[in-house]
């Protein structure tokens, strides 16, 4: 058997609805025989009549209703076609799902799943990460898996979550990430993962990155390089003393993400290790980040303008060489 | 049809025709309403409530309107001029002059201030400042309770003719109505958002025409007249109960404040201090009481003395009470403790 990151997707929200009667899914084209943009939700709406519904295009009332059910005590799963689509609801997620608890002391068990980062010929409005946004916002956990079995434990774990969770899932990651079966468990969210062990570079990365990283790591050991990759899995919480304990090892590092460059997860694991951990540091750390341009459209310009294996390897060389 | 109804409900003349008792509670809550608005709003001028102070005067009739036909287990969502039906929905006044005040003891504990505050275990939403977002919040409180099971009841969200211009708004009343859920919503046009007049808010004739394009009922409302909301607001809240479409009520009325106590509302013209719809709602709800003889002039002393009483208490024990401190809150914004971010230490 083999599973996609996709499917683990949509049997973790099977699970949930299966085990949960609180639990409900909205979003656009959610329901039906349709399942979805991206089919997250294939044939859920007719194995859990009345739960998995289908809204009209309102980013914000969809988030404000989801919020409403939470508070009066459902566990309601929220798709974003598109994560970009969720500027919209920008306001009820930050605004009101981030500050309910701290306000108010009732807590909003939601989960909203963004469709994530870049895909060839998507363009600036279907291809964004949204995932320094959200962690910048106090209130709001960020997951952002980069494995199959990372996608279904930590949406399960997501809706257990009284808080509320913005899961960024990639989707270039849908169908191109295969695993034998689904785990049974995960480490617990707030804990990052040693993707590869090296003694030489800590490159740093999360969701699709974790992967180009690897790849690197793999082009990079012939040479004679130990690269170490660290998969974050959620930005926030943001494991720091697993980056700090793996660049206390290796003395590098470089930090990888596909959101635009000015701040966000890079800049802050930068900032952690530079001022938890400056004395840990044989070269001045590093980092990689999309360009500072809308996403373009054009598979050209799309696969240079996200960070990818060739500029990773450039910037690893050029900082173990130091 | 339903535009027909409309329109005869507007042309029809306002009539006290509820039972005396239901007027007279809902007078007595207004009474209490002026007297603690009026008082907050000589704290503040004395520098003894920091923040704003925002006050529904003129809108009394309204809100208690509003407060009033919901029941346990209805959800509530009031703005920041509903002083009376958050009252009415049963919002103790050391709720008010604690979050006012800054006591730690407050449902806010200092967290939020004025108007933004609410107990939503109790289903007494807190708002947001972001006009119409709560719209589809009540709507999911609402479908929560349809998910679990639970029969019979409605929710309430009010909102002005400012926050009706906002997207949310269009969003939350055209998902009230897919999802048709038991849902009021009272809309009360005060004529100004913040310092800007009607002409420069919307284009369209009248505002409750938009509740046909929605989905929803529509009702207009002279919000001056305490008889005629306890009638409108209280049939709508009957009907969204029965299972009818979500309803909107549309009331006019004159802000007789400022947009908050540090706006002096210069802006408010002359002309429109003239229109029938600038009547003070509490001095005509008095005059009805007196022509119709309800109670005598000494009760009504009576009750204001009860009043000022009880608005005396809670802010002399707000005022008692420890407000929070920097060094000692708890400056976690999570639920799960485990979950808070940290920056690390080097093990």
């Amino acid at each position: 058997m083999s599973i996609t990151y996709l499917e683990a997707i949509r049997e973790a929200q099977a699970k949930l609805l299966r085990d949960d009667k609180r639990v409900f899914i909205y979003g656009q084209d959610v329901g039906g025989t349709f399942g979805g943009a991206f089919k997250a939700t294939k044939g859920l709406a007719r194995e859990f009549p009345g739960r998995v519904l289908n809204a009209p295009i309102s980013e914000d009332a969809i988030v404000g209703t989801a919020i409403g059910a939470a508070i009066e005590g459902m566990r309601p799963i929220v798709e974003m076609q598109f994560a970009d689509f969720s500027s919209i609801a920008l306001n009820q997620i930050l605004n009101n799902a981030g500050t309910h608890y701290w306000r108010t002391n009732v807590p909003v068990p939601i989960t909203v799943r963004l469709p994530s980062g870049g895909t060839k010929g998507s363009g600036p409005f279907h291809s964004q990460s949204m995932e320094s946004i959200y962690a910048h916002y106090p209130g709001l956990i960020v997951m952002t898996p980069a494995t199959v079995e990372d996608a279904y434990t930590m949406l399960i774990e997501a809706v257990a979550i009284d808080d509320p969770v913005v899961y960024c899932e990639h989707k270039y990651l849908y169908y191109h990430l295969k695993a034998d079966k689904l785990p049974t468990e995960g480490l617990p969210t707030g804990r990052a993962r040693i993707a590869r062990e090296g003694r030489d570079l800590t490159i740093v990365s999360y969701s699709a990155m974790v992967h180009e990283a690897l790849a690197v790591a793999e082009q990079l050991a012939p040479e004679g390089f130990e690269i170490e990759v660290v998969d974050l899995r959620s930005v926030k919480p943001l494991d720091t003393n697993t980056v700090l304990a793996s660049v206390a090892r290796t003395g590098r590092l470089l930090c990888v993400g596909e959101s635009f460059p000015w701040g966000g997860v890079t800049a802050e694991v930068i900032a952690r290790v530079t001022g938890e951990g400056f004395h840990l540091l044989d070269a001045a750390p590093q980092r990689i980040n999309a360009k500072d341009t809308p996403i373009p459209y054009h598979p050209n310009l799309w696969s240079t303008h996200r960070p990818n294996a060739k500029e990773i390897a450039r910037k690893a060389r050029a900082l173990l060489r130091e | 049809m339903l535009q027909t109804a409309q329109r005869q409900s507007k042309t029809k003349k306002p009539k006290t025709a509820l039972p005396h008792e239901r007027f007279l509670e809902a007078f007595r809550w207004m009474l209490l309403t002026r007297t603690l608005e009026e008082k907050l709003v000589s704290l503040y001028r004395g520098g003894l409530i920091t923040g704003g102070v925002y006050i529904g005067k003129g809108q009394e009739a309204v809100s208690v309107a509003c407060g009033l036909f919901l029941k346990k287990g209805d959800v509530f969502a009031p703005l920041i001029r509903d002083q009376a039906g958050r009252s009415a929905f049963g919002e103790p006044l050391l709720d008010v002059t604690r979050t006012y005040l800054g006591s730690r003891l407050g449902p806010m504990r200092g967290r939020d201030g004025n108007i933004h505050r609410g107990r939503p275990q109790e289903n007494q939403l807190a708002m947001v400042s972001h006009l119409g977002a709560m719209i589809s919040v009540t709507v999911g409180a609402l479908m929560s309770k349809r998910f679990k099971g639970e029969k019979g009841f409605v929710g309430l969200a009010c909102i002005g003719e400012g926050g009706m211009q906002a997207g949310a708004f269009h969003e939350g009343m055209n998902i009230a109505a897919v999802e048709q859920v038991p849902l009021v919503i009272v809309a009360t046009n005060n004529h100004y958002a913040y310092s800007t007049p009607n002409d420069r808010e919307f284009a369209c004739h009248d505002l409750v025409d938009r509740a046909i394009g929605y989905g929803f009922e529509g009702y207009s409302l002279d919000g001056t007249d305490l008889g005629a909301c306890l009638e409108v607001i209280g049939g709508a809240v009957k009907r969204a109960r029965a299972g009818r479409p979500p309803q909107l009520v549309v009331a006019s009325v004159l802000r007789l404040s400022g947009h908050g106590e540090h706006d002096d509302a210069s802006y408010v013209t002359e002309e429109i201090k003239r229109e029938p719809f600038a009547r003070d709602c509490l001095k005509v709800a008095e005059q009805t009481i007196a022509d119709l003889k309800l109670v005598d002039a000494e009760t009504l002393v009576e009750w204001r003395k009860e009043a000022a009483t009880k608005v005396d208490e809670a802010i002399a024990t707000a005022q008692k009470e420890a407000p929070p401190e920097g060094d000692k809150e708890d400056w976690c914004a999570l639920s799960i403790r485990d979950l808070v971010d940290d920056v690390g230490t080097i093990e």
